[in-house]
């Protein structure tokens, strides 16, 4: 089983200061890997801190890791160079989280298309270069007749977050990193993008990497999912069990959060034991155990990951009766 | 609870002039609201919730004006008042945490002198120990330690900073507390406990609350009644629970069945179409194009908010009078 994108070992350390230096654990020894064979969509979830736009980042190659190295086919991509550099930069998209903030004003939506076709050497002529907008503007949902020409003031921001995914799209990507893509849209706009993610995967073949803190569109739309927690790995497995019977205390409070729209599922029917994050905690062992209701003195001693299932484990002495597992194997468990 | 309404809003019309016309960005608003009930108050954006918030707040500013209507706050007529006696009223009886509200704290003041502020510009008389002894107490009722008096905001979460904007407003004992999405940008678990405190503050003074925002989960948890907008207008009112199990107007029912539940695995369903524009509002009713159960009255008659037997509301020509 080759792999596409894969994340060995990763941990990334932010320092800042020069004489009394501070460090800041973003992510801790994170190993994932998204399989070439069968496109999947993957969710990476966690709160605001949980390293999860770090690991975006890491994945895109905008910052290099700390220890460990990410691969895509195979190559260390720190080390890409010449072509090669240049099909990963064309094969590996991203679509971010504000759809108001990623546009220059300045520019039609049809100038944002064809840069990169243009970049990239896509097309030969000017209408087959506007013959590969219209596929990937109609891919999305869009009609290419309403937008192309348009500035972004005049698009609303569900057509600007769709028109992010077509600009990934004609670039005919086989990963598309998704950081937080449908939490500034409209609720009534949201299902709409995500169903065109959802047609990406499974027309088009491009996996799908959906990072967020939302945990209900992540239930309804990936396949296996990784709860982090201040860079670390808490749970992680098929989303069905994850999300219905969530085994870690974490994944539990984070679960039973979840505002459901249906008045018959109340919110929080178990109490918060846990207190509100107050900064950075630098104890070693579980990162959660500050804010644990069941935490014990071998909490002080970093988890393994337990292998709850075929398809779930998690980081907790509370499934320790459960074998252990590497944690480099981790992504040996999630579906796709 | 007494049954006076604490707010009663009639036939409020806020409109914007722009260089590209009239945008009626608020129309003929109709709403009440008792001590203690919590209004949900639901649409895309640019349905004028927002605009209701400001215009109750009398915060409208230009191109925008309130055109007509009335805004009774515990028998006190708002539109009617002057502008020192709207400074007076404002957080006194009627209180608002705008959008991101949390971001607005002095960051180079400390949080008690903030709220010292709020104290004196309503009861100047005051001393100084009972107003700061008033702010702790404040604090403390919203979860927070009493020495977040002396601190800064930027040593505070984004949670505590949130709770201190609801201290802030709840210091003067409003009578209607009107929050705009106060926790968007909050962590699930923040989220909750923030809400939670929310509900316990407004019980604790009988306040009645609207909440604004587009995340129907927070809805259907937290408030009492939900109000659902469209263009400006309300398009339907109803019970928390009827508005989730039955919702009425096809926009609202659209809306709930968008939304992504435990039961409905994978299943997608979003609203096709878009909001028009305000400055090019569709004649009859704003909703037609999208409708799915559009009729050939609805292109040219507007359908207006009517009380049904059950006593919900919905403006719309499904349910309305066969006499006409």
């Amino acid at each position: 089983m080759s792999s596409l994108m894969e994340l060995r070992k990763v941990t990334k350390i932010y320092s800042h200061g020069l004489v009394a230096r501070t460090t800041t654990v973003a992510l801790s020894d994170v190993s994932l890997t998204v399989r070439e064979e069968e496109p999947t969509i993957m969710t990476v979830a966690g709160e605001s801190g949980s390293g999860k736009t770090t690991l975006a980042m890491l994945l895109l190659g905008f910052i290099p890791p700390t220890m460990g190295s990410i691969f895509y086919k195979g190559q260390d991509i720190s080390r890409i160079k010449g072509d090669d550099k240049v099909i990963f930069r064309r094969e590996v998209q991203a679509v971010f989280q504000d759809p108001f903030a990623v546009f220059n004003p300045f520019y039609t939506v049809d100038h944002l298309l064809s840069v990169p076709i243009r970049r990239f050497h896509l097309a030969r002529t000017r209408s087959q270069a506007r013959d590969r907008m219209v596929e990937a503007l109609t891919a999305v949902g869009l009609h290419p007749d309403e937008v192309l020409g348009r500035f972004p003031h005049q698009l609303s921001g569900g057509q600007r977050q769709r028109i992010n995914v077509a600009r990934a799209l004609v670039l005919k990507p086989r990963l598309l990193v998704a950081d937080e893509p449908v939490s500034m849209v409209d609720a009534s706009l949201r299902a709409s993008i995500l169903e065109t993610l959802r047609g990406l995967q499974r027309d088009h073949g491009v996996s799908i990497l959906y990072i967020t803190h939302d945990l209900t569109t992540a239930y309804h739309i990936s396949k296996s999912i990784v709860v982090l927690y201040r860079g670390s790995v808490m749970e992680a497995g098929d989303t069905d069990s994850v999300i219905t019977r969530p085994q870690h205390p974490y994944t539990r409070l984070l679960i039973d959060s979840i505002p459901w729209p249906d008045v018959n599922r109340r919110w929080g029917e178990t109490e918060i034991k846990a207190k509100e994050g107050e900064g950075a905690d630098h104890a070693p062992g579980c990162k959660f155990a500050s804010r644990c209701p069941f935490a014990m003195d071998k909490c002080k001693v970093t988890p393994p990951l337990f292998r709850l299932a075929e398809h779930h484990a998690a980081s907790c002495y509370l499934m320790e009766k459960h074998p252990t597992m590497d944690s480099a194997q981790l992504s040996d468990l999630l579906p796709t | 609870m007494a049954d006076t309404p604490v707010l009663e809003v009639s036939n409020l019309r806020v409109s914007y002039y722009t260089d590209a016309g009239r945008a009626i960005a608020l129309d003929d608003a109709n709403l009440t609201l008792n001590a203690g009930e919590k209004l949900g108050l639901v649409g895309e954006s640019g349905s004028g919730k927002s605009t209701m918030a400001l215009a109750m707040m009398r915060m409208i500013k230009p191109p925008g004006r309130i055109e007509s209507g009335r805004v009774v706050v515990a028998g006190t007529d708002l539109t009617a008042l002057d502008e020192q006696q709207m400074l007076k009223a404002r957080l006194s009886k009627i209180a608002y945490i705008p959008q991101g509200a949390m971001n607005s704290l002095n960051p180079v003041t400390r949080i008690g002198a903030q709220m010292v502020d709020a104290i004196r510009a309503h009861e100047p008389g005051s001393s100084r120990a009972n107003m700061e002894e008033r702010c702790r107490q404040t604090l403390e009722s919203v979860d927070l330690k009493r020495g977040v008096f002396g601190m800064y905001a930027h040593e505070l979460s984004g949670g505590m900073k949130q709770r201190v904007c609801i201290a802030i407003d709840i210091l003067l004992k409003p009578q209607l507390i009107i929050a705009d999405e106060p926790t968007s940008a909050l962590d699930v678990v923040t989220q909750r406990q923030v809400m939670e405190t929310i509900n316990r503050v407004q019980k604790s003074i009988g306040a009645a609350v609207i909440l604004i925002g587009h995340d129907m989960g927070l809805m259907a948890q937290f408030v009492d009644k939900v109000a659902v907008m469209y263009t400006g207008r309300i398009v339907e009112l109803s019970s928390v629970r009827e508005m989730f199990t039955k919702p009425l107007h096809p926009y609202a029912q659209a809306l709930i069945s968008s939304l992504p539940k435990l039961e409905n695995k994978g299943v997608f369903q979003g609203i096709p179409g878009l909001a028009p524009s305000l400055l090019r509002l569709p004649g009859g009713c704003a909703f037609h194009p999208r409708c799915e159960r559009v009729m050939e009255v609805c292109r040219t008659v507007r359908p207006d908010l009517e009380v049904q037997p059950d006593g919900r509301g919905v403006a719309c020509h499904l349910y309305g009078r066969r006499d006409r």
